[in-house]
């Protein structure tokens, strides 16, 4: 009866757009997808910079990005907090429990992952490729472009599966943001914390959603994985 | 305008073993030179060389022209092509990867796709042009390897066993497409090959490489 009365009072919310909910869900989606587009901004010139150049301790260099995919959210969410707290390095620009803090929180978090998958999406390209754009007289400079291209499937897989990771994300940002309502209450925050408080609906009402988040994306990255996969 | 080729004393090892010794000829304006020899003679090795692709270890690979002697630079590597015995197929329609060349060359829209349909046509792919090419088959990405080469109108066309790994129907389809070249006189075809019927079919001149040494057909 709780179940079935707190999945009832969840879709309740759900469906006549509760104001409060609403409010949560875009400020999730702007804090990652901000993330995501800072990420994906300095992580795909850093994917191609290893994809197309070769210069020393290349090798420990992606070892250690393909490590930091796996980064501790808790962990980012502390050094990024110590950096920002009043009396750390970058306490001046007072970033500290604000969403511009969980964006910094959440691109860390991406950025390797948009890296790493970028980068093996571009080394993953048959060479043959870059062999028959310089036979038709492309320039170094339109053959990275096209190697680029070709790799657009397993990029685009990166950025998704980053996007995936830092919506579901609650360690980090709930350090750095410190999930004041109306301001930097996200929705994993929420359902951590009303979880608590024993306030089930509101904490299942975005349940649901995050899944059907996740359900999105993964279905997305099945597409793109399928589309990406054509062969005679 | 159109392109001579000169080789001269091209030299090439790799790993210590040399494939290519002292390689000597010239490639004049127009006609099909075809180049045989038994695997691993350094045929590949020097269509890569002569197309810009590799570099020698020593000797000289000279482009002249009515405008005298060419440096090595893009301007010269957009007149010539090397098509590939593996055609690198990008992952896209039959028209996007004929249209490539031009796109590189920032050649506007409609002059591309002109010039792309009547390449499509001329080598009996224009009914799949807008199929994803990495679905089409074996006979028919060799025939759109030419394609592309050919819609760059090059004036040196380096075809790398153009028809070793295609079924004995392409095969015929992409002699013609040379034989029409031929015919045309605007390109000079130059060619290897395991086939020396082909050789004999096609060939203005027959080159044969032995041992890293290129030799005219007797």
């Amino acid at each position: 009866m709780f179940l079935t009365e707190s999945f009832k009072t969840a879709f309740s919310l759900i469906v006549h757009l509760n104001a409060e909910l609403l409010g949560i869900i875009f400020l999730s989606l702007r804090v990652s997808g901000s993330a995501l587009v800072i990420s994906t901004l300095i992580g795909l010139p850093l994917a191609a910079f290893l994809g197309f150049r070769k210069f020393p301790l290349k090798g420990t260099f992606v070892s250690l990005l393909n490590t930091f995919m796996g980064l501790p959210p808790v962990v980012v969410g502390l050094l990024v907090y110590l950096f920002l707290s009043r009396s750390g390095p970058l306490g001046f620009l007072a970033l500290l429990y604000t969403p511009a803090a969980m964006i910094v929180a959440q691109s860390i978090l991406a950025l390797p992952i948009v890296a790493s998958l970028s980068y093996s999406a571009i080394v993953g390209v048959d060479p043959i490729i870059s062999q028959s754009s310089r036979t038709l007289g492309a320039t170094p400079y339109q053959v990275s472009l096209t190697i680029m291209k070709e790799a657009r499937f397993g990029i685009m897989s990166g950025v998704i599966a980053a996007f995936g990771r830092v919506m579901a994300e609650v360690g980090a940002i709930l350090i750095v943001g410190g999930n004041i309502a109306g301001y930097t209450r996200v929705m994993t925050t929420t359902i951590a914390l009303e979880t608590d408080k024993g306030n089930f609906e509101l904490a299942l009402a975005l349940g649901i959603i995050l899944l059907s988040i996740s359900l999105g994306i993964n279905f997305l990255l099945h597409l793109i994985q399928k589309k990406g996969t054509i062969r005679a | 305008m159109s392109l001579a080729l000169t080789a001269s004393h091209v030299r090439k090892s790799y790993n210590g073993r040399p494939v290519l010794e002292d390689v000597s000829m010239s490639f004049d304006r127009h006609g099909v030179y075809v180049m045989t020899g038994t695997n691993g003679s350094g045929k590949s090795t020097f269509l890569r060389i002569s197309a810009l692709i590799d570099d020698a270890d020593s000797g000289e690979i000279v482009f002249s022209s009515e405008e005298g002697i060419l440096k090595h630079d893009i301007r010269l590597k957009r007149r010539i092509t090397l098509v590939l015995p593996q055609i690198g197929i990008f992952n896209t329609t039959v028209f996007k990867n004929a249209a490539y060349g031009m796109n590189i060359r920032g050649v506007p829209g409609a002059e591309t796709a002109k010039k792309v349909e009547e390449v499509l046509a001329f080598v009996g792919l224009a009914h799949k042009k807008d199929q994803n090419a990495l679905t089409v088959s074996s006979g028919e990405r060799q025939r759109l390897g030419i394609a592309r080469a050919l819609v760059i109108e090059p004036e040196i066309l380096f075809l790398d066993e153009p028809t070793a790994s295609i079924d004995e129907k392409n095969s015929g389809i992409v002699e013609d497409i040379i034989m029409k070249l031929k015919a045309g006189g605007k390109t000079t075809v130059i060619m290897t090959t395991h086939d020396k019927d082909q050789a004999g079919r096609l060939a203005d001149t027959w080159l044969i490489m032995h041992e890293g040494r290129l030799i005219p057909h007797s």
